[in-house]
């Protein structure tokens, strides 16, 4: 569904994303992982399209993201793309429910009516009809959370990007996010990619996993490859120890 | 500290500098083009009408009522010292209308409405809004910038407009009811003063400081550096970069108006 190739990126003398190579199977859930700043949210930029990497490609979906020229044949591309921000990024001078029909009439282009009924049956879906009328700033990180899904979700992406499911989150809120994923993902049937440093949390969303670390992918596997795994540097982040090959700057 | 350093450094920031600039041209060329092609989106349009003009009304007439009472005493003090005092309207007029009403409606919608705008984009960049936008295939530069920019173009004229008024007001309130001048000729030497041409280019250059403003306080947001203090620092320098700009732009925009319209 989507193949990453040879990805490099640097900024300055700062050299972040040193060939990475990945492939995300159709309908599974794979999850980059790796410690804070090693380039992940960067990747997920590059995916999207609103980066561009100084070498290599990214393929969505039989299409060439980095090879296309314009915006606009960028956008049709990203007409396969759903994103779940780290903090969801939801619009703040808009209320809930014009967070939520932002794609269908801004993207779409679809007239009011149309996507109110596709926003309620939405709404219903992610138990938010409640908070419809309320500003992002109003409800908890949690909900926002949700409608942020809401919002990648009603345009029916076939991909959902997801980055850092519960940074900022205690571990109940946290825990919900990775059963909203889940659920979602059996009802929609996407494809995910899941950007985390919460490890063992991020396995339960996860078919995949990758670590980065140092600009490349170095190990990829099943969660339990992954666990199994006799690379140093995934032991020390798995176990969370100080020692080992990953430098804490 | 070496000499080569030196020089490196100041080649460096001379690149960074330059860079900066042609973006910012880049980022201006963009608004506009966007601006023209559709979807159009009025509501946007007059959302950003109301925020940036609407809501600055209050501030610029208050100023304007001020700037006008004081020409007024300046002007009939210094007129005096020339037996001219009759000519008070005129003076009031004229400097308010050429000069006063375009420049000091630009600094106040600068202050107020520029570090807003500067500090709601700053903001929605750093949320990764931004992002968000583009992740939903809609260009943030149409949705976000192109609205800003025009308001500021069409609300700058208006509110030049409304201060003028007002400033007149202030300077008759002074002259006539306190420093005793008589209404008639307060108002017929402004009449006679006042040509179409002062007019004009007042609101030229109102129109002007509209762009300058949307323009410099858009870019700064839109390239908001991380985190509160990447906030802080767009807004600070939004608003001494547009405040400059503009004091810049007056000198030479006057001198090109004045001998555009004198032939
Ligand atoms: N737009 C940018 N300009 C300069 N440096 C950046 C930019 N975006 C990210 N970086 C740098 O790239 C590195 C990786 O960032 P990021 O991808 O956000 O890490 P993470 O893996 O925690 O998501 C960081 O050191 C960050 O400072
Ligand atoms: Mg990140």
């Amino acid at each position: 569904m989507i193949s990453v190739r040879n990805l490099h990126k640097r900024f300055g003398s700062q050299v972040v994303l040193n060939g990475v190579n990945l492939e995300i199977e159709p309908g599974k859930t794979t999850a980059v992982v790796g410690p804070s700043g090693v380039g992940k949210s960067v990747l997920l930029k590059l995916i999207m399209g609103i980066m561009s990497p100084d070498e290599g490609e990214v393929i969505i979906g039989g299409y060439n993201m980095t090879a296309a020229r314009s915006e606009r044949s960028k956008n049709e591309i990203r007409n396969a793309l759903g994103v779940l921000f780290q903090s969801a990024a939801l619009f703040d001078s808009l209320s809930i429910y014009d967070n939520i029909a932002f794609s269908l009439r801004e993207r779409m282009g679809l007239s009011a009516s149309k996507a109110h009924t596709r926003v309620l049956s939405m709404a219903d879906a992610l138990s938010l009809t409640p908070y419809l009328r309320n500003f992002p700033e109003q409800v908890s990180i949690g909900i926002r959370k949700r409608v942020g899904m809401a919002r990648a979700l009603i345009s029916e992406p076939k991909v959902l990007l997801v980055d850092e499911p519960n940074t900022g989150l205690d571990p109940l809120d946290g825990q919900e996010v990775y059963d909203l994923i889940n659920a979602c993902k059996n009802q929609w049937g996407f494809t995910g990619l899941v950007i985390s440093h919460e490890l063992p949390e991020v396995f339960q969303v996860s078919d995949r996993v990758a670590m980065i670390l140092n600009g490349e992918i170095i190990v990829e596997g099943s969660p339990a490859e992954l666990s199994n795994s006799s690379d140093p540097a995934v032991q020390q982040f798995l176990n969370g120890r100080t020692d080992g090959p990953i430098k804490i700057q | 500290m070496n000499i080569f350093d030196t020089i490196e450094r100041f080649g460096r920031f001379l690149i960074y500098a330059t860079e900066r600039w042609g973006r910012s041209w880049i980022f201006l060329a963009r608004s506009l083009v966007a601006l023209a092609r559709p979807p159009y989106r009025p509501y946007l349009y007059f959302t950003q009408l109301s925020q940036i003009g609407a809501n600055s009304s209050i501030v610029i007439a208050l100023i304007a009522v001020f700037t006008g009472a004081v020409l007024a005493v300046q002007g009939e003090y210094t007129l005096s010292k020339f037996g001219a005092n009759a000519y008070t309207g005129p003076m009031v007029a004229l400097s308010l209308i050429r000069e006063l009403g375009p420049v000091l409606t630009a600094l106040m919608v600068i202050g107020r409405a520029g570090s807003a705008v500067t500090a709601e984009l700053g903001i929605m960049r750093i949320t990764e809004q931004i992002d968000a936008l583009r992740s939903m295939a809609v260009d943030p530069i149409k949705y976000l910038m192109a609205p800003r920019l025009l308001a500021g173009i069409i609300a700058m004229p208006l509110l030049c407009g409304l201060f003028n008024v007002i400033g007149i007001l202030g300077g008759y309130i002074v002259a006539v009811g306190l420093l005793g001048l008589s209404a008639g000729t307060f108002m017929s030497q402004i009449e006679a003063a006042v040509d179409l041409v002062d007019i004009t280019s007042g609101f030229i250059k109102a129109a002007v400081f509209g762009l300058i403003f949307g323009w410099v306080s858009c870019y700064k947001g839109y390239t908001c550096g991380f985190g509160a203090q990447g906030v802080n620092k767009a807004t600070t320098q939004s608003v001494v970069t547009a405040s400059v700009a503009v004091l810049i732009v007056d000198y030479f925009l006057t001198s090109v108006l004045t001998r555009v319209f004198m032939q």
